[in-house]
């Protein structure tokens, strides 16, 4: 039997993928998953400008991603200059991560997931035959741009949050109308539970190695150190010793890999590392949806979305709560500048993202460097292809196609994202 | 007949599209009202019988120009969506820095992906009939731009800068607390959302017509920035446009 599978631009993702398959008597002769994003070189345009405005610049880097671009670049940028942030302003933008995750995992699953579980290609037709379902999703996802509306203007491309702070200063009255608007959301997120417990998730498992941040306490999404159970606890600084990349070439985005294995990152990564931490109804929805930890079937990270998302919103109402009762302190304080190198790491919704700059003593960027979550995923999910393949060679073309792009969609790549840029060199 | 209407994307972050997915609560009237044959972000279907193209992100390839002249010659009516499309956006930075070394400083090797070239605006490739300008695009406007095709009218922008709408809005200026802000020679229509938020105006929605660019520059001197200083502040969205020689 031969199979010549050749996906151009996969659809239901965000940015520029094919994928090549070419199967011979059930051997595959040729697997690539092309990354055709074109390149946009960011680390080449922060060459010079002023290291402040590096979050401004990057943020432009993903649409989806946009809030943990920018707090990655903020924390970079923060420990080059080594300037420490306030308890309140650490807790404003973790409030914003779990924002962004929560938006962007519900704008997978139910906009660009859900449709495959219809048999429908796209939400359009669904809208019209499951409205509900839809309206469902859309008033989440619209939770979480409300908390971004109120906080900092907007989802895409955050406004006046920078180093050191917030330019504007909340008032207590969007601190309550951010209250509100996560309490709205808990009887459509627990209807959600529900129904994402009734599809089904196809079985295959194949073990990696998880990788994500870890923190003392929080489930770590803004803060914390490198982790895989394989390896030790690392220091982000370090973390070319965690983490490297290679050149593939045909792929704009590079591949990733710790020590000598490709590596996953994202909600089931984070869920495999740091179950223990989450919020106890995010477990009770774990429970509810079948989710045993550790798990190693890939197609499971759209469950583990969704238990994120769970996550997110309980959370943020306890974040709210630890905030100064009193007038808080997260304006942006005088910026002295200094020669320095440093290195920010957050959990973006797809996984570990890393921003990494060298300034002068003027505070021009001497040199960047930025690590995608979707570049870590690539070389994992063309290994999971090949293991995959043989079991499903027994189904219609259609039927493989499916379930090559329901396993390539489950990663949620960000491709244009990934297909910036990766080459750390340092230019003194 | 609702009218059929392609998104299509080229060099982005794909925000633009995003703030589209973001009408939640226009979503279910908007799909009924207009026939998306072409969304590649949400959707399988891939038709090509659009009469209405929205065009998000710049040209930053060969191949990419290829693309954008058979979308032209599809589409009755092409709109650039967002700031990439319109101005370039700040893919525009990297062209301030010598072609042959961006390849080597990303992938340590110039022999990849060589058929990057400068980054261009779509106007630069082929005839662009209406503009949707921002940095995300607002959606509301989007919005309005959509009301406009379906009742024949041609959506247009406002003629006035930033200031006007952030004085309307009773923020404090920024420039007299002496920071850099462009609101006052970039066209309105974004709400002044930035200074609202209490950021600069970063000129993401291209300058408006009868700007004082000069003015602007002076008065930024005074403040104690550089010539340098100011022209890098206008590279960040608006490096393409023909302003260059104020600066």
């Amino acid at each position: 039997m031969t199979h010549d599978i050749h996906l151009h631009h996969i659809t239901r993702v965000e940015g520029h993928g094919n994928l090549v398959l070419n199967i011979k008597e059930g051997r595959i002769e040729e697997l690539r998953l092309e990354i055709v994003e074109s390149p946009r070189f960011f680390e080449v345009m922060l060459l010079g400008r002023h290291i402040t405005e590096a979050p401004h610049i990057t943020s432009r880097i993903c649409g989806i991603c946009a809030i943990s671009h920018t707090l990655a670049s903020i924390k970079a940028c923060e420990s080059a200059l080594n300037i420490t942030p306030s308890a309140d302003v650490i807790l404003l933008r973790k409030i914003l991560m779990h924002a962004e995750v929560l938006q962007s995992h519900i704008l997978h699953l139910y906009l660009l997931v859900a449709p495959d579980f219809f048999n429908v290609g796209s939400v359009i037709p669904l809208a019209r035959s499951n409205p509900e379902v839809v309206k469902r999703g859309l008033r989440l996802k619209k939770v979480a741009n409300e908390i971004c509306r109120i906080l900092v203007g907007r989802h895409i491309h955050p406004i006046g949050m920078t180093v050191g702070g917030f330019m504007r200063i909340p008032a207590k009255k969007d601190l309550e109308e951010v209250r509100k608007v996560l309490e709205s959301a808990i009887p459509d997120i627990d209807e959600t539970v529900n129904f994402f417990k009734g599809l089904n998730i196809p079985e295959f498992n194949r073990e990696t190695r998880y990788c994500s941040l870890k923190d003392k306490g929080d489930y770590a999404l803004y803060d914390g150190k490198l982790y895989s159970k394989e390896n030790d606890l690392t220091e982000v600084e370090q973390y070319r010793d965690f983490i490297t990349e290679s050149v593939i070439e045909y792929s704009t985005a590079k591949h990733a890999s710790s020590g000598d294995s490709s590596i996953m990152v994202g909600a089931l990564a984070r869920l495999n590392n740091n179950y223990s931490q989450l919020s106890d109804k995010a477990k009770e929805a774990a429970q509810r949806l079948g989710l045993t930890l550790p798990c190693t079937n890939p197609y499971m990270n759209n469950v583990a979305q969704l238990v994120e998302s769970v996550h997110c919103i309980y959370d943020s109402l306890g974040l709210l709560d630890q905030l100064s009762s009193g007038n808080m302190n997260v304006g942006v304080g005088r910026i002295d500048v200094r020669e320095g190198l440093g290195v920010g790491v957050v959990e973006a919704p797809r996984g570990s993202l890393y921003h990494e700059y060298g300034v002068d003593d003027k505070g021009i960027i001497k040199s960047a460097n930025c690590i995608i979550p979707t570049a870590q995923n690539l070389a994992n999910i063309e290994e999971d292809i090949e293991a995959l393949v043989p079991g499903i060679l027994g189904l219609s073309k259609v039927e493989m196609i499916q379930r090559l792009e329901m396993l390539v969609r489950a990663y949620d790549p960000c491709i244009s994202c990934s297909s910036h840029f990766l080459e750390v060199k340092f230019i003194e | 007949m609702p009218p059929k209407i392609g998104v299509f994307s080229f060099t982005s972050c794909e925000g633009c599209q995003l703030q589209i997915l973001n009408l939640e609560d226009e979503i279910p009237t908007l799909i009924d009202q207009i026939d998306i044959v072409n969304f590649r972000e949400a959707m399988d279907e891939k038709g090509q019988d659009y009469e209405i193209a929205f065009i998000e992100g710049s040209v930053t390839r060969e191949s990419e120009i290829e693309e954008v002249k058979r979308i032209r010659e599809r589409a009755k009516v092409l709109i650039a969506l967002g700031a990439c499309s319109h101005l370039g956006g700040v893919n525009v930075l990297k062209n301030f820095h010598p072609q042959g070394s961006w390849l080597p400083y990303v992938y340590g090797r110039s022999d990849l992906f060589s058929d990057t070239i400068p980054t261009k605006r779509i106007k630069d490739v082929v005839p662009v009939d209406l503009v949707l300008p921002g940095c995300p695009i607002d959606k509301r406007e989007f919005l309005r731009f959509v009301q406009g095709l379906l009742l024949n009218i041609k959506p247009g922008l406002p003629d006035y800068p930033v200031c006007v709408e952030c004085r309307s809005k009773g923020n404090v200026c920024l420039v007299e607390e002496g920071k850099w802000c462009l609101g006052s020679v970039t066209r309105a229509g974004c709400g002044a959302i930035c200074p609202t938020y209490r950021d600069t105006c970063v000129g993401c929605r291209g300058i408006v017509e009868g700007s004082n660019i000069e003015s602007l520059c002076n008065i930024l001197m005074e403040k104690g920035y550089s010539k340098e200083e100011i022209r890098d502040k206008f590279r960040i969205f608006n490096g393409l446009e023909e302003i260059q020689s104020l600066l």
